[in-house]
Order: structure tokens, then sequence, then C-alpha cells
């Protein structure tokens, strides 16, 4: 063995590569973390305040509040806990997260900084208007580049994300019927393939949901859509390109069909990222459409939220949107309009005046890229997903033909016989360091895996996916199943337990849990 | 373009291992009269990041920011001190940058984060459980109604006058669109209201607000007893989430449901987003919540581990028969409350709330002493209502040519009506000498 003078090893002494168990139960860089309840220490705290100012209380007649049972850290254990803990998470500035539908595409750090500008964080949403020209002009940029980018007539930025934007559609067509005085529309169609919200958002909306059959091309069956279209469909909520990664061929003719029997078109807008910059969903005969500013446009989605939905109307649907909205004075100046008795809005979403921090975000991603560049987002998301399709399906099964666009769309034949699931190769991916596809969705196929590599992933990092998944198609038909089942071992933690955790739902920390877990022990 | 890995090189590899000859082969089931042959006309066209920064600091510099000046906005946004940490903590790519925890072997920090926010919201408003957030304040509001109306299985809601108008009007547009009734009491900036008399065999709750959007401090226990013995559920709104430190906690009082906004932990103003929902029922409504639920388990090992739990709930697997149709929610944002909440703790977090409170005292004070200004309110938390001898539209403009943000004239609120009222919020942000300039400023303009 190699030393140097004062006998300290320079080489490496032992080939031993088990891993250990070790007293602390850490394991290197990955530490054990307890909950901040359990690091409590009575008085301790992580601010310095001033001394609380000596005032009658003027509170009235309330019960003083008892204690809340806070813990008490000072900021160094705070700091080191969410650290920790944030090394227990896998994110898109760590690897490739190929979350179909999901779009994990680079969070750009600039969109952060402008965010946090104090001109566009510090400002109270209820400043007299004066005083926040820049915020609302930004609004009003941000709206024109959503309006020229899908070719839409008006926009609203109001909703907060996603499915609340698809609220505010269903709202608005809903709007435009009353209008007419035809209060006899009482269904929304929706392809199987449709993601959860949709069917949710229309029944939260009133509405009965009518499933549209796919074909075996993965698109929707129009002569079924024609069947069901009637005087009793308000509208179709259509998402182009589906969830199946695919183009619907034959949209403008769905488009059509669905005009004519007087109904509107909502399209889930949230695959936009495929085709921004390429089509218009204007010229495609959409009615109304959402967009998510966290999947197209780069705003990060923070472990869950925060989104933003903004809608965009055609010319039909255009007078019923919610407030508030910005509006240009000939004078140049910029203006709120708040209430809804103002005009033909149908009612506010929440409250304030929409996700402001994502628009600033958004708008500092779409000027980035510009109108050329968005088209190359688009290119390069649709050439991404293309490759890995055309690289892995001689050992996987693609559900449909290509091309696909921004994602790519398997299922589980290729498993069939092997006692492996979709589930376990997720698991599997874990431990070779990828984030899992989105899987069991769509729910139009067996056990989907559905992949969406987005733009902002190199070849090298593709090259690197196939290479692991393809090995872990070929060692699930070489029948290693045990392996597959024992997957993820190099996490922080293992396979949860879902079930217990539904059945015995423990949703807080409390001391008696604590106490009843020591009992029981 | 700096965000795009891709090199020509790669891509003409790729397109020949896809065999096709071009990218635009790719796009060959878009219908061709859809078809764009180039860039879209009317916008910029890719800026480096320098131009971007100067582009949107011109903007920025067009508002004024609230702590350059003195400032006493609130009526649901508050201007709190943040510590640095939590920005610091937030912008951690690991957080920043994943997505919702679907994959838990590999998600565990942000669900252990969940799982202490749900705990610190239950602790919080007193009440057993917690979801893993909603969108802000308003649309847990809304919600809240609408589970009441699951619930209980009838389907009016009664309004308190006291309650945001934001809050009311998302809720009265959800009620209309999804058929519901409500009884909107009337604003009643000095008096008390009479919800009761409005509660009838077809109520599934009443909604309320401590303080009230007036800054009136309420006690709700003798009104949660009525609702119950009526069979319908008390709804609970904060909009200060500080207030929670001093005051009785709506579970106390009551409560079947709390929908309360959060920003004031943790959240910067963000000109009114992203904020931060919170949710919280006792725990037999569990299941009827709306949301993600964070739970804890075991893992294949038998160590703790944490999961989303109850999904049977959601639209994800219950499509149309889901108790909402969220699905991205505030999760940075629940973050960074959590974090704040974690530095005060017990101590912290009282002695703030008594610091604001003790604030909105003396600012009171300093402006009852101005000529032709009259305090509505018996009690308050930090916020309060002030009479004024003109429109208080137009002082709010006049204070702020003088550099004060003096507050929120209820009838941008109300829409009208109400002309003379202006609430008025004070916070730890607020020294004594912003408080003199507000009250030397109003003297001037009144
Ligand atoms: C196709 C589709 N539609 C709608 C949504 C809902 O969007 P959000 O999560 O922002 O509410 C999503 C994403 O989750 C989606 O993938």
């Amino acid at each position: 063995m190699s030393m140097n003078n004062q006998g300290r090893p320079t080489g490496i002494q032992s080939a031993d590569s088990a891993v250990p168990e070790t007293v602390t139960g850490n394991r290197g860089l990955q530490i054990e973390e307890p909950l901040i309840f359990e690091q409590d220490s009575a008085g301790r705290c992580g601010v310095d305040l001033p001394e609380v100012p000596a005032v009658a209380s003027r509170l009235g007649a309330v019960k003083p509040r008892g204690r809340i049972g806070l813990p008490g850290l000072a900021e160094p254990q705070v700091v080191r806990h969410y650290t920790r803990l944030s090394q227990k998470n896998y994110a898109i500035d760590s690897g490739l997260y190929p979350l179909g539908s999901c779009t994990m595409k680079h969070n750009p750090r600039l969109n952060e900084k402008m965010a946090r500008l104090p001109g566009f964080a510090d400002v109270h949403p209820l400043q007299p208007e004066s005083t926040v020209q820049g915020a609302l002009e930004l609004m009003s940029e941000l709206g024109r580049w959503l309006a020229t980018l899908t070719g839409m007539a008006a926009v609203t930025l109001a909703p907060a994300a996603g499915a609340h934007g698809e609220m505010c559609g269903i709202m608005a067509i809903r709007s435009a019927h009353d209008a007419k005085g035809d209060k006899g529309r009482t269904k929304i169609l929706v392809p199987e393939s449709a993601h959860g919200t949709n069917p949710a958002t229309a029944a939260a909306c009133g509405y009965a949901v009518e499933a549209i059959p796919a074909t075996e091309d993965g698109r929707v069956d129009l002569e079924a859509l024609k069947a069901k279209l009637g005087p009793d469909v308000a509208g179709l909520m259509l998402t182009n390109p589906n969830t199946c990664g695919l183009f619907e061929r034959d949209i403008i003719t769905i488009a059509e069909a669905v005009h004519a029997a007087g109904a509107y078109f909502y399209c889930d807008g949230a695959n936009f990222n495929a085709i921004v910059g390429r089509v218009r969903p204007a010229d495609l005969g959409i009615d109304v459409m959402h967009i998510n500013l966290h999947k197209t446009f780069s705003t990060p989605h923070g472990g869950g939220g925060p989104g933003s939905g903004p809608v965009v109307f055609a010319e039909s649907l255009a007078p019923y949107v919610p407030v508030p909205y910005v509006v240009q004075d000939k004078d140049g100046a910029f203006r709120l309009v708040e209430q809804a008795g103002d005009g033909p809005a149908f009612g506010r979403m929440k409250a304030f005046h929409g996700q402001m921090g994502m628009f600033v975000r958004a708008l500092a991603y779409m000027m980035s890229h510009g109108a050329d560049g968005l088209r190359q987002v688009a290119n390069d998301a649709v050439l991404n997903a293309n490759y890995l399709l055309a690289r892995l399906q001689d050992v996987m099964t693609p559900s449909f033909e290509g091309p696909c666009m921004h994602e790519c769309l398997f299922d589980d034949r290729f498993l069939k016989g092997t006692g492996v699931t979709t589930l376990d190769i997720a698991k599997a991916l874990i431990d070779e360091g990828f984030h899992p596809m989105t899987m069991y969705f769509p729910l139009v196929v067996h056990g989907a895996l559905l992949i969406e590599p987005t733009e902002t992933e190199s070849k090298a990092s593709l090259d690197q996916f196939v290479t692991a998944l393809r090995a872990l198609a070929e060692r699930a038909k070489s029948g290693d199943v045990a392996y597959f089942q024992g997957a993820p071992r190099l996490t922080p933690r293992r396979r949860l337990d879902e079930t217990a955790a539904a059945r015995k739902p423990v949703l807080r920390w409390s001391p008696v849990v604590e106490q009843e877990k020591v009992a029981a022990e | 373009m700096r965000y795009l890995p891709l090199t020509e090189a790669d891509r003409r590899s790729m397109l020949e291992a896809i065999g096709v000859p071009s990218v635009d082969e790719l796009f060959r089931d878009v219908p061709e009269a859809a078809r764009l042959s180039g860039p879209i006309e009317g916008l910029s066209n890719h800026m480096g990041e320098l131009e971007v920064d100067r582009a949107l600091s011109a903007m920025a510099g067009k508002n004024l920011p609230a702590g350059s000046v003195p400032s006493f906005l609130g009526a649901g946004a508050y201007r709190h001190h943040i510590p640095a940490t939590v920005d610091h903590l937030v912008q951690r790519g690991e957080f920043l940058t994943a997505y919702t925890p679907y994959q838990p072997e590999v998600s565990q920090g942000t669900l252990q984060v969940l799982f202490e926010f749900q705990t610190q919201v239950s602790l919080l408003t007193g009440m057993d459980v917690a979801n893993a957030s909603m969108y802000d304040g308003a649309t847990a509001c809304a919600e809240a109604v609408m589970m009441a109306n699951r619930v209980t299985r009838r389907k009016k809601a009664v309004l308190s006058g006291g309650l945001h108008p934001h809050y009311r009007d998302t809720t009265t547009t959800d009620a209309r669109f999804i058929g519901f009734e409500t009884v909107v009491m009337p604003p009643a900036p000095t008096g008390g209201e009479d919800l009761l008399a409005e509660v009838d065999g077809d109520t599934s709750c009443v909604v309320v607000q401590n303080p009230d959007v007036f800054g009136h401090v309420r006690d709700y226990t003798e009104l949660g007893k009525a609702c119950q013995a009526k069979g319908a559920l008390l709804i609970v709104v904060v909009t200060e989430a500080v207030s929670l430190g001093l005051l009785t906690p709506p579970g106390e009082m009551g409560a079947d449901i709390v929908a309360a906004e959060g920003q004031s932990l943790g959240n910067a103003l963000n000109f009114g987003g992203p904020y931060v929902g919170l949710f919280a029922v006792k725990e037999k409504l569990v299941r009827q919540m709306p949301g993600r639920l964070c739970g804890q388990t075991v893992d294949a090992d038998g160590r703790r581990g944490f999961v989303l739990t109850l999904s049977t709930r959601e639209q994800h697997i219950r499509r149309e028969k889901a108790t909402s149709n969220i699905c991205t929610n505030s999760g940075l944002c629940a973050l960074a409350f959590s974090i704040h909440l974690s530095l005060l703790g017990e101590e912290g977090f009282t002695r703030l709330a008594e610091i604001n409170h003790a604030k909105a005292v003396q600012l009171a004070d300093k402006l009852a002493a101005v000529k032709g200004v009259e305090i509505v309110n018996g009690s308050f938390f930090n916020e309060f209502t002030v009479k004024l001898p003109k429109p208080a539209a137009d002082v709010v403009e006049a204070l702020a040519r003088r550099g004060v943000l003096g507050g929120v004239p209820a009838s941008r609120l109300f829409g009208g009506g109400l002309d003379d009222l202006l609430i008025v919020a004070a916070t730890e942000t607020n020294t004594e000498s912003d408080m003199d300039a507000f009250a030397t400023a109003l003297a001037e303009v009144l």
C-alpha cells in the first residue's frame, strides 16, 4: 500500500464494495433528516425581532391564543434542514426528467432574476394604477405575445394553472350559449385520452361528460364524434397535440363539425410547446385554449406549483372573459378593469390579477427565444422525441405509428410474459439516475410509458437514456424479475407502501402519533 | 440559442437516425393550410440575457416598489419582512425545478416539506388536517363552499358581508356556473350582521372572515354552534395568516373548514400572485377535501417515508367524479411559507403577530389625530378602516403623488359605494417615521 511521509495512505486499501450499515443511518452524502418538529427546543428562534411596542390591545374580546406547537430552531438548523431535504429530490437541474405531458424543460435563471426585481416582486396588487404602469405594461405585452403566437383575438391572464384555465374556458363557452338563450346544451365531449383535469373541469362546471373513443391510430374517432354532436352538446374539449403525442390530423374537420352543431371547440393547450411558432391554434378552428406558462414557457414547477394558465379566445368567445383585464387608454396609460359589472365579463377566477411572478418569467423566456427561437423550440422538442422513438422502437412497443410530436408513447406489450411491469421499469430507471417517464397515462393504452424529453436535452443525454432503457428492456425480457421488483435500491427511500398510507392516513405530525409508535414498539 | 443544446450536426445525425430528410417532415400531420413557413410576424427575434434584462428592468422601473416608500396596503396581501434564508432555500434547484412528487423515492424532499407544511397549517388554524395547498385564498374559499355542498348535500351558501370581495366574487362566479345558490350579505363596515337568519334547511355553509375585510376581529364561536345545530358547516376565511399568532384559531371557534391565504409568510407581494391557498378541515371531512395530500408511510426496508395519498379523490384517478379539478397547486409558495414559519418558530411567530398588532395600534392613534379622520373599528389586528371626509380613491392618488401608499379604498374592492372608507394595514415593516409621514401627508390632502 502506498503511504505519504506521515503515514497517511494514499491508495485505495480495500476492494470490498458492499454497502455498509452505518451507525447513523446516513450513507455518505445521503443524510437522514428528522421532521422539523423533532428538532424543537423551546425558546430557540431563527429570527431576531425587536421588542413589542407597548400599546393597549385593541384586539377586542378574543380569548388569547394558547401554545400553537411550532418548533423552535436557529437559522443554521433551518438552512441545514431544507438543504438536506432538497438533496433527496430529483430535479430538471440535475438530470433528464422525461415526464410526458409535464414538459420538464430547463428553467432559465434569468427568469428568476427578473421576477425578483423590486419593481415586480415588491408591488402590492392594489396600489394606485399610476404607480404600477410597468406591471400593467408587462401584462399587456405578455398578452400580446400569447395572442400573436396563437392567432387569437383576446386573452385573459387570470387563471392560476392549466386546470383553472380549463374552468375559465368552459365558463366562457357557457356564457356564450347563455347569451344566445341556448339553455339546452348539457354535455361536453371529451376524448378518452384526455388528461383527468378535462373531465373534472367539465363536470365541475355542471356538464355531463361524454367520452369519445380513439381510433387505431391514436386520434379522435371522427365518426364517433359526429354521431355524438347535437343540440345538447355545449362543446368539445380536445388536446392537441394529444396526450398520445400525436397531432390530430383531422382537426380542421373536427372544428367544422363542432361549429356546425352550434358547439364550441375548447383546446387543451398543455402541449402547445410542440407547435409553438409553427402552427397558430386560431388557424385550426379552435375557439378557446389554455396555455400552461409552466410548461411551454419554462416557468418552474416548484415541486407542484405555482403555475399560470392564461386562456386565449377567438373572436367568437372574446367578449366572455373574466376580470380583471388590462386596457390601454388613448393617452397610452394602462388601466385595470376589476369589476365584472363594468362589461360583458363573466366573473372572477381568483383574488387580484393573476400569477404576476409567472408572467415575468414567461415573458423573459419568450423575449429570450424571440419569434425565431420559439419555432426552433418546437422543432427541437419534436426532433428529440422522434429520435427517442426511433432508437427505442425495436426493443419497446410504440403504441402508434410515428412521427410523434413532442412526446412518444409506448405501452407494455414488450413486457408481456416477463412479469415485469411499467412501474418496475420506471423504478429501475431511477437507479440508473433518470427520472421516469409518465406511467399509466394516457389511459387509452395498457401500461403506458409516455416520454417527453423536451428541447433542452442534448443528444448525449438522450443517448445515455436510450442506452439505459434499452438495457432495461433486454433485462426484463431475460426474465430478471427480481431485479426489477426490488428497484430502486440506490435512493434515499426504496418503494413506499402507498396502500398502507391510504388505509390509515397519517397526514400530519403530532406528538400523539409519535407516542403511539413508541408504545407499539 | 443559449437554451438549446442541439448542434446542427446533432440535428442532421438525428434526422438520419429517424430516417427523414428534414424536421418539416415530422410535422406532416399538421394540415397544410395551417403550416407557417417562417417566424410569426409582429414579435421580436431572440435576445441575449443583457437585452432582456434591460427591457424588463425598464418596465419594472415604471412601478413604485412598496418598500421604497411608506406603504400601508393590505386587503388580502401584506408586506412582511421575509428573511434572506427563505428565498435562498426556495431557489435551490432541487426544490425549484422538481415536478409534483409522483415518484416518491426521488421526491422525499418535497414530500417531507409537504408533510411538515400540512402540520404547520393544521397547528396555525387549529384544525385536524390540511392539504398540500390551493392556488390562493380566494379559490380555497370557493372550493370550501363546493366541498360543504358535497358534504351536506345542500346547495345554498351564506356569505358574510365582511368577506373579501374577491373571495366573494370567485365563489359567486363558481356558484353561477356550477349551479348553487349564494346569499351575499351587504358589507357592514361598522356593524354586525345577522347571518343566522339566512340559514335554513337548504344551507350548506356560512362563510365568514376573521379579521374581516374591514379589519374587525370577530368571535364566531356562537355562530359555529348555531350552524351545527342547523346542519350547516362553518367556513372561516383568513386573509392575514400572521393574525393566527394572536387570535383564537378558527378550529377553536368551531370551524369545519378553514380557507386562508398564506402569502404573508415567505411570499412577496408579487402584484397579487403567485400566492398560496391554505385549506384545513376537521378529521371527518378528509375524504371530501380538494387537492393533494401527503401522508406518512414506510418503505420496503421499513423506514419512515412520505407519499401522496388518498388520491382517489383527485382528477387523475377519478376524472369527472373528482372532488376538484385542481392539479398544479402552489408547491413552491407553500415551501416558502413553511421555511419562514420554521425560522420564526413558536416564539418568533407569536412575537411577530404582537408587533403587527402594536404597529397598527400606533398607526390608528396617529391617523385618528388627523382632522376629519375617523377610525371605524372597535377591534382590529393589523388592519382597520378609516372614514374620510373625501372619496378614498382620490385620497390614495393624492397620497401616492406625495410618495405614500396609503391603503386600499373600499370602493376599489366593492366596486362603488363605501366611497369614504379607506382600509389601512400596518406590519412590522412600518417604522414610526413611515407612520408620521402618512399622517402628515393625509392631513395635507384632506
Ligand atoms: C394535457 C394536460 N392538460 C391539463 C393539465 C393541467 O394543468 P395544471 O396542472 O397546470 O392544472 C396538464 C398538466 O398537468 C396536462 O398535461
